[in-house]
């Protein structure tokens, strides 16, 4: 598996070939698409985090010593955002989770999307992998 | 639109923020019902005040202090005839409408007991049910609601049968935030005189579009914002008849509301100052006064027919867009449009015509029990006001056909 870094430099390159926001918003309504959907025993309330505007679903499980996060949200622009964060965050160990940042989201241009003031779930959702994370890691040692 | 009284274009030029731009293209602010816009009268009264006679009021003998006093105290003069209130001091100066709610519903909660009923509308705003249910609890009675019908009015039959002599407060928005429906609150009231029930209306989302008279309604109480009504925010009004007010007892402690303060006892001032504790907002009263000031120039049955007749327009257009659904159909609403697509998240809708420069508000409008009605997680809703013109109508359809095309 890449390392985030490197996962998170490939859809910063992805998101630079685009030359407008309509372009970007049309591909991650498309990543929010083609977002394996979370297992429908996983998509309840303990797993719900909840936003004033858009919801998110999101579990993780330990396989090995790699965290496994498998997300869903209500809204197809909020679901894509989550597609990016689940693409660069889960088949990780957990320190390398812990250690990481979500800078890479400015450079996309979805800086708005992770605001604490948007109340759309994300920043909570990430807050949730690290909490995630650093239990897991707990565990391993 | 030009046979009506509105000169949208000298209007619009009032109104400073209309001409900047949103993510590059120019903005379409159809979020009105959250607050309005401020016209350059209104600001300039605001500049004016920090400029030359900014002061604590009330107390100093000095010429700013009682520049600044007798200022504050006109706009309260104004309000009440805007209101056309029978007496000043049934005119509260808040920090807004649920200020005002919260202050009478903290004094009804020494006067409640066990067994008495309070009836609130299932069209309420969050800030409507709250306060509500704290009095109920502390009180010991009871909280029962008036349902609303498919097509977001409140339900006349089922109301009548609410009240009975238990009922010993109604609370009631003049019209709905989240749908727009003006509430028949003049039956309410007469309903409530019969069984000698208090009346408290929220006029937050009626008073931009409606001039409510208060003697004539005979109404108990009504509460605004003034940051709806082209003003600023942090600054309403509670209207309370002065048999009332007298009765309720003080909301908080602090300067202004005293009389005599001895380690012993206290006394209160008269009204309106046992209401007012601690130095109010000054400057947000007198802007208010001249937001009001600004609103009767233009004239609130001008405003009323040319919003009509947006509310038309924008509402023929968007039912054209195939799998739109409107939520709150009554025949007797304001210029609010609270509206979803099939199969997208009004979410999604929100953030699409925001980057084509169109402001609306999407969510459950503080107003869950009105989406659970319709088991819908929220709407998209625009919301219209006498500075909008039909080509940002026509701005909004393009937009939220291009969202649809992009989401779906």
């Amino acid at each position: 598996m890449e390392s985030i870094k490197n996962i998170q430099e490939e859809i910063v390159d992805e998101f630079s070939m685009f030359e407008d926001w309509m372009q970007r918003y049309e591909y991650m309504i498309e990543l929010g698409k083609s977002l394996p959907l979370i297992e429908e025993q996983y998509r309840v309330d303990e797993n719900l985090i909840k936003g004033c505007q858009s919801k998110v679903w999101l579990h993780s499980k330990l396989d090995g010593n790699k965290v496994i996060f498998t997300a869903d949200s209500d809204a197809i622009i909020t679901k894509g955002i989550v597609a990016i964060l689940i693409r660069s965050f889960s088949h990780q160990e957990p320190q390398a989770i812990l250690d990481a940042d979500t800078n890479f989201i400015d450079e996309i241009g979805l800086k708005e999307h992770l605001s604490p003031t948007r109340a759309n779930g994300l920043v909570s959702m990430v807050k949730q992998i690290k909490m995630y994370a650093l239990a897991y890691q707990a565990k391993l040692n | 639109m030009s046979h009506t009284n509105i000169d949208i274009k000298k209007i619009r030029k009032d109104f400073p923020i209309l001409s900047r731009k949103v993510n590059g293209k120019p903005l379409v602010y159809l979020d009105n019902a959250a607050t309005s816009q401020t016209p350059q009268q209104v600001i300039d009264v605001i500049v004016d005040y920090y400029q030359n006679y900014n002061a604590n009021i009330h107390r100093g003998v000095h010429s700013l202090s009682q520049e600044a006093t007798d200022a504050y105290e006109e706009a309260r003069e104004k309000i009440r005839t805007h209101f056309n209130a029978k007496h000043k001091e049934e005119i509260i100066f808040t920090s807004g409408t649920t200020h005002g709610i919260n202050l009478v519903a903290n004094g009804f909660s020494n006067l409640l007991k066990k067994g008495d009923e309070v009836l609130v509308s299932a069209l309420e705003h969050h800030s409507n049910i709250v306060p509500w249910q704290m009095l109920c609890e502390k009180s010991g009675a009871k909280l029962k609601v008036i349902p609303m019908t498919p097509q977001g009015e409140l339900d006349k039959l089922a109301f009548a049968e609410l009240f009975s002599e238990n009922t010993k407060l109604v609370f009631v928005n003049h019209v709905s935030n989240a749908l727009g429906t003006v509430n028949p609150i003049q039956e309410i009231i007469a309903k409530a005189r019969e069984v000698g029930a208090a009346v408290l209306i929220d006029g937050a989302q009626a008073a931009p579009h409606i001039k409510a008279d208060v003697q004539a309604l005979d109404v108990d109480f009504y509460v605004v914002s003034a940051h709806k009504i082209c003003g600023p925010t942090g600054v309403g009004v509670l209207y309370g008849k002065k048999e009332w007010l007298e009765k309720l007892p003080p909301y908080q402690g602090g300067g202004e509301m005293i009389d005599q303060v001895s380690f012993e006892k206290t006394t209160y001032a008269g009204l309106p100052h046992k209401f007012e504790a601690g130095t109010p907002n000054i400057c947000g009263g007198i802007a208010f006064g001249a937001a009001l000031d600004y609103m009767n120039a233009i004239g609130f049955e001008a405003i009323a027919e040319y919003e009509y007749e947006l509310l038309k327009y924008a509402t023929q257009q968007l039912l054209e867009i195939e799998g739109l659904k409107i939520y709150g159909t009554s025949a007797d609403k304001t210029a609010v449009i609270s509206f979803n697509i099939e199969g997208i998240h009004p979410y999604d809708i929100g953030t699409i015509v925001d980057k084509l420069g169109v402001a609306v508000r999407t969510g459950h409008h503080c107003a869950q029990p009105i989406m659970d009605y319709f088991k819908i997680p929220g709407t998209v809703r625009a919301s219209f006001s006498f500075y909008n013109t039909k080509e940002e109508v026509d701005v909004l359809v393009e937009s939220v056909k291009k969202a649809k095309m992009m989401l779906s």
